[in-house]
């Protein structure tokens, strides 16, 4: 892959991707060409936001394996737009919970944050996500130089923290965290499976290796 | 400002306009079979049986003792194209029905629904909805009281409680081949809840036969409990001595307790009871305060006299 055909084509291709489920999102919400966001749109926003939330951290996580897998390099330079968009729909899942679902009601959302531990897991991965969202700029990279590796290694608990959230928020059917569960756990397994099988290649151990 | 924030009392009385809107009501029960087939969510006697093409009027009264004194309004003039269900079949078949009677009374057996409802005049019931997952609707059931349709049977002294159990039919109800709860759906309520004239067995909707989803051709209504306790198409209905052990509780018993009373004080090991989402509002109307046995403390409270409803939840 050409890095100018990355560059030009699949990175702002990618860009537009990602924004799409945000989009017909609003598209529902303002009822365009006849469409709406049935019965509970509140509910309805909230977990398409969630979902696309997490399936973007978990592409994120994917890219370092898929490109060992597949040989293909330049799918690192799509990394931290991906993460970067994890965080926006999280960020908007959020703001959901507490403008739409709790209207600003402010007893009831730190109560529920302290004691509802599905709660308290999803905003802990949220405020994990707050520095990796501040520091994904050019100049942070370059300030932090290679503890920016380190600090963004946070999205291994922030992916779990994730998925744990949304297996707790299902009421009796959890197929679908259980995915989610697997794809997370195979990942991060092969991180700690190629450490192990090469520890020699590291530069320093405990310091910094592949992302 | 935008955000109304929620005020006591807010659903203290039902007026007929704060009846759920019919296409609102039938889409949100296709939104929740897509819940679970995706296992975002799930629901009370969850399974998916599809609406039945053939709907029939019912004729019935409606009771003053359960709705506000105003015309009702709304929900007669509705159209049904939001309505119809992402999934259509025809798969499930509630006619022709009939219930076992069985257990601790006098006259036991199968009757057929015809017999069931016979002597009983079809009441219409404006009756809040209050889900276990805090959202609520307000639904105008028709059907017979069903302490009044129990005494017929003449239950002995033996029978402290009474257990219903839905119809068990993977093939025509998909959800029953998951495994999600045990199969067939078991509820059970005390016998003096059962006799509660607030209790009562639907056979319709919005002056409607019940649509398949919904429970057709017969199911459950107690107003003052969490909507997973309404059982649907009910094949089986059983006096016995002790509490039966019904579907949810097994599931999870800690989330779901056998009374399941709606209670704003008790909350759900994962999210508060304290406020509930109505149905049909708008994007930014805030949650409405949930009320001691969904407001309906005056006719049902005595039933709860001296029990910890932290302790029977």
């Amino acid at each position: 892959m050409s890095p100018t055909l990355v560059r030009r084509v699949i990175k702002p291709l990618v860009f537009v991707s990602c924004s799409i489920p945000a989009l017909i999102l609003l598209w529902r919400a303002l009822e365009l060409g006849g469409s709406d966001l049935g019965t509970n749109p509140i509910e309805k926003i909230q977990d398409t936001l969630g979902q696309w939330g997490l399936r973007l951290l978990v592409i994120t996580l994917a890219i370092t394996p898929l490109r060992d897998w597949f040989s293909a390099p330049w799918l690192i330079s799509l990394r931290r737009m991906l993460g970067v968009y994890a965080f926006f729909y999280v960020l908007l899942h959020f703001l959901t919970w507490l403008i739409l679902d709790q209207s600003l009601y402010w007893p009831g959302i730190l109560s529920d944050i302290g004691k509802r531990p599905f709660i308290t897991i999803g905003f802990a991965a949220l405020l994990l996500l707050l520095p990796l969202a501040i520091t994904s700029t050019n100049g942070m990279m370059r300030r932090l130089g290679r503890r920016w590796k380190t600090l963004h290694r946070l999205i291994y608990p922030i992916a779990l923290l994730g998925v744990w959230h949304y297996y707790w928020q299902v009421k009796a059917d959890v197929r679908e965290p259980l995915v989610y569960v697997t794809i997370v756990v195979v990942l991060l397994g092969w991180r700690w499976w190629k450490r192990r099988l090469k520890p020699a290649a590291r530069p320093k151990p405990g310091v910094a290796s592949a992302g | 400002m935008l955000i109304r924030r929620p005020q006591p009392g807010d659903s203290a009385n039902i007026q007929p306009s704060q009846i759920t809107t019919e296409t609102v009501y039938l889409d949100r029960r296709r939104l929740l079979q897509a819940a679970l087939a995706t296992g975002v969510s799930g629901i009370g006697s969850a399974w998916a049986a599809e609406q039945q093409p053939a709907v029939t009027v019912l004729k019935s009264k409606r009771n003053p003792a359960y709705v506000a004194p105003e015309p009702p309004n709304k929900y007669e003039d509705i159209g049904t194209d939001k309505g119809s269900p992402a999934v259509n079949s025809t798969k499930f078949k509630p006619k022709p029905w009939s219930v076992n009677i069985t257990g601790q009374a006098e006259v036991t057996g199968k009757f057929s629904l015809e017999d069931i409802l016979k002597p009983h005049p079809l009441e219409e019931r404006i009756y809040r909805m209050r889900c276990v997952e805090a959202w609520s609707m307000v639904i105008p059931w028709v059907g017979i009281p069903l302490g009044a349709m129990l005494q017929r049977f003449k239950p002995t002294a033996k029978a402290k409680y009474v257990a219903f159990k839905t119809v068990m039919r993977p093939t025509e109800m998909s959800g029953q081949q998951m495994p999600v709860l045990q199969w067939p759906y078991v509820e059970g309520l005390r016998i003096d809840e059962a006799m509660h004239p607030l209790a009562l067995l639907a056979v319709g909707i919005y002056g409607k036969t019940l649509p398949n989803q919904n429970g057709a051709p017969l199911r459950l209504v107690t107003p003052w409990k969490y909507g997973f306790k309404g059982i649907k198409s009910i094949v089986e209905i059983s006096f016995v001595e002790r509490e039966p052990a019904t579907s949810w509780n097994i599931a999870a018993a800690d989330e779901y307790g056998f009374f399941a009373n709606v209670n704003p004080q008790v909350d759900h090991p994962r999210w508060t009871q304290a406020r509930e989402r109505r149905i049909g509002g708008g994007l930014f109307d805030a949650r409405v305060p949930t009320q001691l046995f969904n407001g309906y403390a005056r006719e049902i409270g005595s039933l709860y006299k001296g029990m910890d409803l932290k302790k029977f939840y």
